[in-house]
């Protein structure tokens, strides 16, 4: 049994991964902004088989609270073994080309509040000398491209902050896993039309978690962006600026 | 708008042309297992297969189940789904405690039998026109282990088949035959009978790993010149006589859920399904000439069910069981022949008071439904003012 904390537990890829932890006994806190929504989750994943399953709601804004976030968590599991940092939201990006205020909000929320939140589970499962933590990067975040790239930049703001923290907790025991989902169907991108390259976000959920049980340095999923994103990087930027990605 | 489950529907029932769909498969969660009383609480996108994975291990088991596991708990109340229990258990709504329906006009109604029990009534089988089944109460039945122990034995004749289900509903849960539809003269009738009850075994067996059928190829591979050979082998196959056979529940219950997409070995243009239901008195003769009928075209498939129900009342007002003998065959779709073949076969129907099963049509008339389920008038009132199917368009003349 594991005692994982989730950060933006709403979002349909947490809670896929979610029921892939419940599935297999462990203990979850989860949190979000919707108290009755994580409260359907909690007596879902009890169904499931979660040996525990305890709840705090927040927004990923509120950084200030993180502290007394974790505090609480490691209260209610009795200790903490991992932590999946879930949280975000899909720019629009001619919104946030437009206002200042709009982009830092999508760069607060989205890169921000995430390396703050890795910087305090760093330190704690750093004295404990284990623990998992895990971030739910993307693909947008390879290359920025004229679509996202304010979604991409605090991705690839993540990204780089998540290598530089696995290489600093590696030889004390503690896993670092990026995470660079490509396209899932989620609530999130309900107003994309769908084609082949989409995935369930039941079968990203089981990738997260088998990731973070084997510590897999960075996840691309499904895998298939791996090659993808090695080729977009690739392309020249006197070619890539012409092109309309 | 129509709520559609995981669209194992054969016809047009979860179809909804020029409308709009719900999809519900996202209404997946649980709400509460009570491992005591064996009732799941669910909501109405939950599938099947995810039950069983999740609480066969625990020893329980769905209480009635089609022949397909991916299928919503919402599909199963909608169409009221029968399984090889039928003459035991009766159908799927006899063991919804309870359900909630979600209304257009935002108002949610709880049904059980006591409850609301003219909604219940109206939306078990209602083809998910009285509204969105949002979750249900199941009562799931206790089970020794993943397996299935019975017999197996070749049939000669109809009245073979009669025979053997009387001679089984006492002392056997499931029964379910195979008849060769394209035997003729003698050997017309002819199949197999299976019959077994749950039992324990060596643990409950992994999951197997899933074939897909690739690619839809340009002709159907069921066709007359493959059916009859295969027909003749299966039936004559040393596996077809057990006498003491053992099933794991993937076997018995879902065969066809080991190849995904198996649809496609009908080619481009697919399939129908035809199930009828025809009173045990004079129903052998109805099956019998049906069979004549068919094996005559040289169409059907090797997809064939035949199965007694039992006398339990359904409790829907357009359920399909009823007391009598079922008959359920896939036809390739060969254009108007196969449309002919199937209007003849509702001719016998009809002669003989019988119904044809919505969730597996694509074609019956309206003149034939509304003979099939005289209380459809009734029904109607139920119907959300802004729910709608194809099926219902079609069935009742009404646009939408």
């Amino acid at each position: 049994m594991r005692r994982i904390l989730i950060m933006g537990a709403g979002s349909a890829i947490a809670e896929a991964t979610a029921r892939e932890f419940a599935r297999r006994g462990d203990a979850l806190f989860l949190v979000g902004r919707s108290a009755p929504r994580l409260e359907a989750m909690a007596q879902d994943l009890k169904v499931r088989g979660a040996s525990a399953v305890a709840m705090g709601t927040l927004d990923a804004r509120e950084i200030g609270q993180f502290p007394s976030l974790l505090d609480a968590a490691t209260q209610a599991l009795g200790g903490l073994d991992a932590a999946l940092i879930a949280h975000g939201t899909l720019s629009d990006q001619a919104a946030c080309q437009m206002s200042v205020d709009l982009m830092l909000d999508e760069i607060n929320i989205n890169a921000l509040s995430v390396m703050a939140l890795c910087t305090l589970l760093a330190n704690r499962f750093e004295a404990g000398g284990h623990g998992t933590i895990a971030v739910i990067s993307s693909v947008a975040g390879d290359r920025g491209r004229q679509s996202n790239y304010v979604y991409g930049s605090a991705k690839a703001a993540v990204s780089t902050f998540t290598s530089g923290l696995r290489q600093r907790l590696s030889p004390k025991g503690v896993k670092v896993v990026t995470i660079k989902p490509g396209f899932v169907d989620t609530p999130m991108t309900a107003a994309f039309r769908k084609g082949f390259l989409w995935a369930s976000s039941g079968s990203v959920g089981k990738a997260i978690a088998r990731a973070m049980i084997r510590g897999t340095p960075v996840l691309y999923v499904p895998g298939f962006w791996r090659p993808i994103m090695w080729i977009i990087r690739s392309i020249p930027e006197f070619v890539f600026r012409r092109l309309k990605l | 708008m129509l709520p559609y489950g995981n669209g194992r529907s054969y016809g047009d029932t979860c179809l909804n042309d020029g409308g709009t769909l719900l999809l519900a498969t996202g209404l997946d969660r649980y709400v509460s297992f009570d491992a005591t009383t064996g009732v799941i609480e669910c909501e109405a996108g939950v599938l099947f297969s995810d039950i069983i994975d999740l609480l066969l291990p625990r020893g329980w088991f769905l209480p009635v189940t089609p022949g397909t596991a991916f299928v919503t708990v919402g599909g199963a109340i909608a169409n009221d789904v029968h399984g090889k229990n039928h003459h035991r258990a009766g159908t799927f709504a006899h063991h919804v405690l309870e359900f909630e329906l979600q209304r257009s006009d935002g108002s949610v109604l709880r049904c059980s039998r006591t409850q609301n029990p003219e909604w219940f009534a109206a939306t078990v089988g209602g083809l998910g026109l009285t509204g969105l089944i949002r979750s249900a109460r199941i009562q799931l039945r206790p089970v020794p282990g993943g397996w299935i122990h019975g017999d197996s034995r070749r049939f000669g004749s109809l009245t073979d088949f009669f025979r053997l289900s009387d001679d089984s509903e006492t002392d056997f849960e499931y029964t379910v035959a195979w008849v060769d539809c394209t035997a003729a003269g003698k050997r017309r009738g002819r199949g197999i009978f299976i019959r077994g009850n749950h039992a324990s075994g060596p643990g409950v067996p992994a999951a197997q790993s899933r074939l897909r059928f690739p690619f839809t190829p340009p002709w159907s591979l069921v066709n007359p010149l493959t059916l009859k050979p295969f027909n003749e082998l299966y039936y004559h196959r040393p596996a077809a006589e057990q006498l003491d056979g053992r099933w794991d529940w993937r076997s018995f219950f879902y065969p066809l859920d080991g190849v995904l997409a198996w649809n496609r070995m009908y080619g481009p243009r697919g399939f129908f399904q035809y199930q009828c239901v025809v009173p045990r008195e004079g129903g052998e003769a109805a099956i019998d000439e049906m069979l004549q009928r068919i094996a005559r075209s040289g169409s059907g498939s090797f997809l064939v069910v035949l199965k007694i129900f039992g006398s339990m009342p359904s409790l829907g007002m357009l359920s399909f069981p009823r007391p009598g003998v079922t008959l359920a065959i896939d036809f390739q779709d060969r254009g108007p022949r196969t449309l002919a073949l199937l209007e003849s076969l509702d001719d016998i129907t009809r002669a003989m008071g019988g119904a044809v099963y919505p969730a597996k049509d694509a074609r019956m008339s309206a003149e034939a439904f509304q003979r099939y389920f005289p209380a459809w008038e009734a029904f109607s009132g139920f119907v959300d003012p802004r729910f709608s199917s194809s099926f219902w368009r079609r069935v009742t003349g009404r646009p939408a």
